[in-house]
């Protein structure tokens, strides 16, 4: 599985500069290494400072720390500050809740940790949340920094809800700790294919990504869904995180002239592809995931050639969001910005958080982690449940457009969780199977019973996210 | 064919990038023997300067041609300075020192550069104004933006006037003697401080010049973007031979060339299995064979080692 060998590919990676230095100066080389290590020593000191004692019960209060771990520096630090934000709104909220828990009334803490979207950093963060104890952690943003992290959770017993990862192997290692309030790629690669084909007629396809296990998971599934559902990839190219020049693969994408160009990668690359797509005289459209989806991505790319780009993204538009206005007003008010992108996401993980702890009536993770996983809860983003893995049960997705220089929501998706995950290995044997899937317009009730609408046709449910009902609200 | 034209193209604007950037790293290894790895964040530093004062021309309402000279000049003039600033503070109190502490400080003077850039400029990725749309010729089947033609007929032109400075002026000529014997110009009359730091001056305003390329053909500036520039430079300096002026520029549009028509048609021979994403693994291959070949580069004079 391609998104499972990349955190320790970029481990490689980083680990084989040194290597290829000390090859020429061996001696002095050595000196340069203990610099470097004593670099680490430092800063690994300077952010265990304050290993204050743990979450003192006192008499009438009880405190329970939230860890955040998101990138709050760096080309991503916008959305990070986004989620904090969300989570430093619900903390708010909670505390002037006056919740009771075994009798104390309960305080949270924030702990916010800056993860820089780094593999190697996130596990770094993640020991130093559990170190001091955290109760429970919402983060990270990055599929690529959630799964090494997870398991640090895992072992601690700590429960995580990533309110951003979309990577499907973060919910598939078996961890009791590992949920998401997101949907994940099995079911947005799928549902962009969907609708690519459906609604942009897309016929033949060249899809890129930028070699991350966000990019490459989520252009695996459209390119596995999108094949199975009859069209042409006819390109699979794989960019880096750090490219800005594309224009020989565009000019190779070119030759074999598809009609839609899929990206799974984030902003910073994808807002040059375009501009550079126009100026190779590329007709074909572009789509792309959540990641794009973003302000910064109009203006990387321009207004003119990012208009008409489309984007899918995990959840509610802000719209339809059933606590949605109330939400962004008093967002807005409380930190003079409007909500970016996952800041509802961070807001509901604190208080699924919350409610699992008033249930267990405990705000010791070993017990009110299996509360946790019973959620049933109505959050601004909607019925938050998660299934046997963690997963966010029927998350919906919304598809985007750039229309007038702004995203506009164009269609919602409801995506039922996908019984068996098998993406690209049998893209080929079940393109009958998915076709006819496709065929019946679902109108049901998602939330009752995916199983229902899966049980007359078991195959399709098997060749996974394909067969998730389809309800076009908008 | 098309295809293979707009390749061709898509190269030559890469290398014309590249060999500018190469030429900074070959006058200063010339003359010092020493790798200014600092060189490719100069370039960095280009771009983010030319980015802020072309925002603040635009804002001022002056025109887009004035604005981006202003915007060429004034970061060619911060680099020309920085550059001279590195050399005077980093390099030049360990010229005599073993010559692994100056590729030490280089790699320092790297580091701070980039973070202080992060902490001015932030570490977001950073959009050219909207102003920019450059006009779009058909040529044969390929697409060729008025920007590219500028950008080569701009790197050629820089390229001529620079082996005009080196063979037809004064200073070319005490920097060409500085560079065969420093100890001996400078009892010649050569005040070889002043050439080293004349030849910093120089290699920084082309980064510059690079700097604000790259800017405008990609719209975009991150505090990073100098370091992969910088090592692809280097590589182009070494493939055409370190040390030689002509052969900075050939290996940076071999470079170009070399890593655009891989990235085009690797997949294609490879029955895709291998990706675009391979081109600097071929790029360095040629690398490698460049030099069991011709150790010196391709326009290197094989020269014995120096004191």
């Amino acid at each position: 599985m391609p998104s499972d060998a990349q955190p320790v590919r970029s481990a490689v990676r980083t680990g084989s500069a040194p290597y290829s230095i000390r090859a020429g100066h061996s001696s002095q080389h050595s000196g340069l290494i203990a610099a470097a290590v004593l670099t680490f020593a430092v800063i690994s000191g300077c952010s265990r400072e304050e290993p204050k004692p743990a979450a003192s019960a006192g008499p009438v209060e009880v405190v329970a720390r939230i860890g955040l771990a998101a990138p709050l520096t760096g080309p991503q630090a916008h959305t990070g500050e986004d989620i904090r934000n969300g989570v430093q709104l619900a903390i708010d909220d909670i505390n002037a809740a006056a919740v009771t828990i075994g009798g104390a009334r309960l305080r949270l803490e924030l702990l916010a940790e800056d993860d820089e979207a780094n593999p190697t950093k996130a596990t770094t963060v993640a020991q130093s949340l559990v170190d001091r104890k955290v109760a429970a952690v919402v983060g990270h943003f990055n599929s690529g920094a959630s799964i090494p992290a997870s398991r640090i959770y895992s072992e601690a017993g700590v429960p995580q809800i990533s309110p951003a990862s979309t990577n499907p192997k973060y919910t598939e290692q078996g961890f009791k700790t590992t949920f998401r309030v997101v949907a994940n790629d099995n079911q947005q690669g799928p549902a962009l294919a969907r609708f690519a084909l459906e609604r942009m007629g897309a016929k033949a396809i060249a899809v890129i990504d930028d070699s991350t296990p966000y990019g490459e998971g989520l252009a695996d599934t459209f390119a596995a869904a999108a094949s199975a559902a009859g069209a042409k990839v006819l390109v699979r190219e794989h960019t880096s995180d750090k490219d800005t020049d594309f224009k020989a693969v565009l000019t190779l994408i070119k030759g074999k002239r598809p009609d839609l160009i899929m990206f799974g990668g984030v902003d910073p690359q994808a807002g040059p592809m375009v501009k550079q797509m126009v100026e190779l005289g590329i007709k074909a459209r572009f789509a792309g995931g959540d990641a794009i989806r973003t302000t910064n991505f109009i203006k990387l790319a321009g207004d003119a050639a990012a208009e008409g780009v489309h984007a899918s993204m995990p959840g509610l538009p802000k719209e339809q969001m059933p606590g949605g206005q109330q939400f962004f007003d008093k967002f807005q008010a409380r930190f003079g910005k409007p909500v970016e992108l996952f800041a509802p996401m961070g807001y509901d993980a604190v208080y699924v958080f919350v409610e699992a702890m008033k249930r267990a009536n405990s705000t010791d993770p070993a017990k009110f982690l299996p509360e946790v996983a019973n959620t049933h809860y109505n959050g601004v983003i909607g019925p938050i449940a998660f299934d046997e893995k963690g997963d966010l049960k029927d998350g919906p997705l919304t598809v985007y457009e750039v229309k007038a220089g702004e995203w506009q929501a164009v269609e919602t998706i409801t995506t039922a969780t996908p019984a068996a995950v098998a993406p690209a290995a049998d893209a080929g044997t079940t393109s009958s199977a998915s076709a006819a899937s496709s065929a019946p317009t679902v109108p049901a009730a998602p939330p009752a019973a995916p199983g229902t609408g899966a049980a007359p046709a078991a195959k399709p449910a098997a060749s996974g996210p394909s067969a998730a009902p389809t309800t076009s609200t908008k | 064919m098309d295809i293979f034209l707009q390749q061709v193209i898509n190269g030559l604007v890469l290398g014309s990038v590249y060999a500018l950037v190469a030429l900074g790293y070959t006058m200063v290894y010339g003359i010092l023997g020493l790798i200014n790895f600092a060189h490719g964040d100069v370039v960095m530093v280009g771009a983010f300067t030319g980015l802020a004062l072309l925002k603040a021309l635009l804002a001022a309402g002056t025109g887009l041609p004035i604005a981006l000279a202003g915007a060429a000049l004034g970061a060619v003039l911060a680099c020309g300075l920085l550059g001279v600033a590195i050399e005077r503070i980093a390099y030049r109190p360990l010229r005599h020192a073993p010559r692994l502490a100056p590729l030490i400080t280089a790699i320092g003077v790297s580091i701070l550069i980039q973070y202080v850039a992060a902490i001015l400029w932030s570490k977001q990725y950073l959009a050219l104004p909207a102003a920019f749309t450059p006009a779009t010729w058909q040529i044969g089947g390929a697409s060729v933006t008025d920007l590219q033609v500028l950008i080569v007929l701009l790197a050629g032109v820089l390229m001529a006037a620079l082996l005009w400075l080196i063979h037809g002026t004064k200073l070319g000529c005490a920097m060409r003697a500085t560079e065969q014997n420093a100890e001996v110009a400078g009892l010649m009359g050569i005040n070889t401080n002043r050439v080293i730091a004349a030849t910093f001056l120089i290699g920084s305003a082309l980064a510059a010049l690079a700097g604000i390329m790259v800017l405008l053909y990609y719209g975009v500036a991150h505090y990073f973007m100098g370091f992969m520039l910088g090592l692809k430079a280097f590589t182009a300096a070494v493939l055409g031979g370190i040390g030689s002026v002509p052969g900075a520029m050939l290996g940076g549009l071999m470079l170009g060339l070399i890593e655009s028509l891989a990235s085009g048609y690797i997949g294609d021979f490879t029955g895709g299995v291998f990706g675009s994403n391979y081109r600097d693994v071929f790029a360095f291959i040629v690398l490698i064979l460049v030099l069991v070949l011709r150790p010196a580069g391709l326009l290197g004079k094989a020269q014995g080692e120096r004191a």
